[in-house]
């Protein structure tokens, strides 16, 4: 890469301060092998949503934007895959696949969030459920380390087993390995229609009884959801297709069953938004459960007079605390336990470890990884775990 | 050796230690019979505890290794070394926890794929579903990443792994995600899932499964050519049906397979195409309508719907039999595992044509038509003089069409010994070497699995620099990362 014209670097106060946008794969990764070399810390940035998510990050670090990376390189709609460079806004590249009538099945709270941002945090939304998280829509990345160098791994198909699942592997890494440059992703059709059924209760053992029925029964879900505020709360399924209405009636009859208030509701869309924007707030804490946690949660959320919203089916809960004190989230952990709480959002006066606890040989392992992907120790210092 | 094995046999009992020339030949082979090798010793492990125990004794005894499920693999992944020790886990077939309500269960690696959908059965599922099934281990599984007919809609293994306890390759034991998802940290059993036997063994795996659908739907539709059947997968998937299975046989393997079976497949048809739907029983109906209809229209010679169990099992076991049949069409076959962007199946094909023509081989061509996994199987006479070359280099052509069309070289049945010539086709050398940062880490003496994967050796600690503390770290402000 020599000769090539150098982004410009220059170091600013705190992340707030952009200094490198490169404008190719290939200056970010000269950026970036530039900070290796000389032991400089860096802060990599997407949309700026969530800089506030792990554990804060070096004073001094040079902030490295992927805004300049917004190209879509390819959307292959005949094989429902497409490229993206990992500042395009993930808005911006479902506008393009809807043009298709496609859909990247990738819902986090629409924030502006770039989508290289949603993959390195694994931030993800409703339809989780049905089509998994960022870790199973990704089916091919490119990286650049802090020694300079670009590496791929996977391809564009979405079958394939060639060479270690690295996308796998930056997926959630919050930048700690390197910098996610580009995204190979397996799309979906978007469905035709939708409609969601809608149970209410007041009891958080009979909300837990009707998700799981839902969850254990056969129908095909497209999302399925609890809510819980104030003494009461939802379950909420969503179903999509051709004909969605009669699975809606199906699982409104199994709520109803389980002696919840139900209704259904065609135009769900305003619905299923609110669950998505829920997951966020002024503090936030995922607790990365079990299914048949749902009463458990909620009852300690109500404690905490903290509203919660949850993937039933998968164990995920996001606990808003209005509260947001160290001692609440300590609380969330010690009775919620072994599920791992994380705190999310927070405002800087919380003064908490956001990630938790982890196994010391889990640990050991991890800081390996982090070691032999980043030697330099510039990427996102400060950041993650361990 | 010899004090190894000694070790060895006093770590699982005697009897569970090989040594002997004629019974270690049983193991010279996995699934991909043209390759065989001859292990110093065979162990067979009988719990986690007695497999840390045997691979910190070959740690310390310097002794690479390779771990085998029922040894069904189809790239030579479980082929041993020359020099190692092979470490059999068809002993550990206990499943520990079946949780419905949670939709998870807890394995051994040696319990097979098969069985656990039988545990979790009838109401629930386990996708993956490798034709191997029967026989093929869970571990196994886990180490390639196996597919199968349904995993265009369902997914692969490492969608279906939550957690792994794992023995490194000195011994020690660590545990990776586990009943919940997304614990906090990298998504290691995400790296590991698929990473043939060289990063460790997984000696636990926490699987999820899922509901049973409501409604099976399988119809066989026969064209007069694959490029025909090709157009009308497309036209399938882009009408905004995800099914459950798509696959696609050609005349050849057709003929072969029914030749073997009798499931009535027509001798003369140029493709037959499978095509399972599944889920609500009113979507269902109404896409398989669609389905119906989209080969109709595309000029489908015939269309059998299946309409009990029965049939249904009969569609498939013409399909499942297609490998297995391919002995009356040539003593000896390669099977390749390419896979394609889907759009350009018809042209790939044409160009797989003119090479058998070309190579003067039959190619038959089976494949999981959804998501462009094509199994060609070149068919040769090992006894005939540098056949057997030439079926090996149409099979590298045909990889390389796969790759410059975008594809890969394999789709399920992993890198191994087979494919492992032709990394360099769809990776660099700084992929590759990415690809080491992580063997590094996990097995920094490449005593797990050594000369598998990577298509050259390649030493550790070359290409990772020492860590150096962050300033703030070396400050004492952060000790994280």
């Amino acid at each position: 890469m020599a000769g090539a014209p150098r982004p410009p670097v220059t170091r600013g106060a705190g992340a707030a301060a952009t200094a490198a946008a490169p404008s190719s794969r290939e200056e970010l990764a000269e950026a970036l092998g530039e900070a290796g070399k000389a032991g400089t810390p860096v802060r990599f940035r997407g949309g700026g949503t969530k800089l506030g998510w792990g554990a804060g990050g070096a004073e001094d670090a040079v902030v490295i934007s992927t805004a300049g990376l917004d190209r879509i390189v390819e959307h292959n709609a005949g094989d429902l895959t497409a490229v993206l460079e990992a500042g395009v806004p993930l808005a911006r590249a479902q506008e393009t696949f809807a043009a298709a009538g496609q859909m990247l099945a990738l819902d986090p709270p629409a924030d502006g969030a770039t989508i290289g941002g949603v993959i390195a945090t694994a931030d993800s939304g409703p339809l989780r459920a049905r089509y998994g998280g960022p870790r199973d829509l990704v089916v091919g990345m490119r990286v650049a380390l802090s020694d300079g160098t670009l590496a791929k791994s996977g391809g564009k198909v979405i079958k394939n087993v060639a060479g270690y699942d690295l996308g796998k592997l930056f997926t959630g890494a919050f930048g700690t390995l390197g910098a996610i440059v580009e995204v190979s992703v397996r799309l979906h059709p978007a469905p035709p229609a939708t409609a969601t059924a809608l149970g209410s209760s007041s009891d958080p053992d009979e909300l837990g009884r009707a998700a799981r029925a839902l969850a254990r029964s056969p129908l095909e879900h497209h999302g399925l959801d609890v809510r819980w505020a104030t003494g009461s709360g939802n379950a909420m399924v969503r179903f999509a297709g051709a004909t969605p209405r009669p699975q809606a009636e199906a699982a409104a009859k199994l709520l109803h069953e389980e002696g919840l208030a139900t209704e259904i509701v065609e135009d769900d869309e305003e619905l299923w938004r609110g669950q998505r924007e829920r997951q966020r707030g002024k503090a936030v804490v995922r607790v990365s459960g079990l299914p048949t946690q749902v009463p458990a949660v909620v009852r300690a959320a109500e404690r905490l007079g903290a509203p919660v919203v949850g993937r039933a089916s998968l164990g995920l809960f996001w606990v808003r605390l209005e509260r947001a004190t160290s001692e609440a989230v300590e609380t969330l952990r010690r009775e919620l336990s072994p599920a791992p709480c994380v705190v999310l959002d927070r405002p800087t006066e919380l003064d908490v470890d956001p990630w938790g606890p982890l196994d010391g040989a889990t640990l050991a392992l991890m800081r390996r990884v982090k070691e032999s992907f980043d030697p330099a120790g510039v990427c996102n210092p400060g950041v993650y775990l361990l | 050796m010899g004090s190894l094995a000694e070790r060895l046999r006093r770590i699982v009992g005697a009897e569970q230690v090989i040594t002997h020339e004629h019974q270690l030949r049983t193991y010279e082979s996995d699934g991909l019979l043209q390759y065989a090798v001859t292990p110093a010793a065979v162990v067979l492990p009988g719990s986690a505890d007695e497999v840390a125990e045997v691979v910190r004794a070959c740690h310390e005894a310097e002794v690479p290794w390779v771990a085998r499920g029922a040894g069904s693999g189809l790239s030579g992944g479980a082929l041993p070394v020359a020099e190692g020790v092979l470490i059999g886990l068809n002993r550990l077939r206990r499943i520990l926890a079946v949780d419905l309500d949670d939709q998870r269960v807890l394995v051994e690696p040696g319990v097979t794929n098969v069985a656990v959908s039988q545990a979790v059965g009838p109401s629930h599922f386990y996708p993956p579903d490798p034709s191997s099934q029967i026989v093929c281990t869970v571990g196994g599984n886990v180490a390639e990443n196996s597919g199968g007919a349904h995993c265009f809609k369902y997914g692969f293994t490492t969608n279906y792994v939550t957690g792994l306890e794992l023995v490194l390759s000195d011994g020690s034991r660590v545990t990776l995600g586990g009943k919940e998802l997304d614990r906090p940290g990298y998504d290691l059993v995400g790296a590991f899932v698929g990473s043939e036997g060289t990063l460790g063994i997984a000696t636990r795996i926490w699987l999820r499964v899922v509901p049973k659908p409501e409604s099976v739907r399988t119809l066989v539709a026969f064209f007069g050519s694959t490029v025909q059947a090709g157009e009308v997968v497309s036209e399938i998937v882009s009408s905004g049906v995800v099914p459950g299975a798509i696959e696609m046989m050609d005349n050849l393997s057709i003929r072969a397979a029914e030749a073997h079976t009798g499931a009535g497949y027509p001798a003369d048809a140029g493709a037959a195409l499978v095509v399972e739907l599944d889920g609500s029983e009113a979507e269902c109906s109404t896409r398989f309508g669609e389905v119906v209809a989209i080969c109709e229209r595309a000029g489908a010679d015939s269309v059998r719907v299946a309409r009990d169990d029965a049939e249904r099992e009969l569609i498939w076991k013409a399909r499942k039999a297609a490998f297995a049949a391919m002995g009356r069409v040539a003593p000896n076959y390669y099977v390749q595992d390419s896979v394609i962007p889907r759009t350009r199946l018809a042209e790939v094909l044409r160009q797989i044509e003119e090479l058998a023509h070309e190579y003067e081989l039959q190619v038959a061509n089976v494949f999981h038509a959804g998501d462009g996994n094509l199994h060609p199987l070149v068919c040769y006479d090992a006894s005939k003089t540098g056949e057997a070359e030439r079926a090996e280099e149409l099979a590298g052509l045909i990889v390389q069409a796969c790759v410059d069309a975008g594809g890969s070289i394999t789709g399920e049945h992993g890198v191994g010994i087979d494919k492992k010539r032709y990394m360099p086709a769809m990776f660099g050398e700084s992929d590759l070497s990415a690809f080491q940062r992580l063997r590094c880490a996990f097995d920094p003496d490449q005593r797990a699995n050594p000369g598998k994967v990577m298509p050259t050796p390649r030493l550790c600690g070359e290409v990772p620099g020492p860590y150096r503390r962050h300033p703030l770290e070396a400050a004492g402000v952060a000790e994280r990362f």
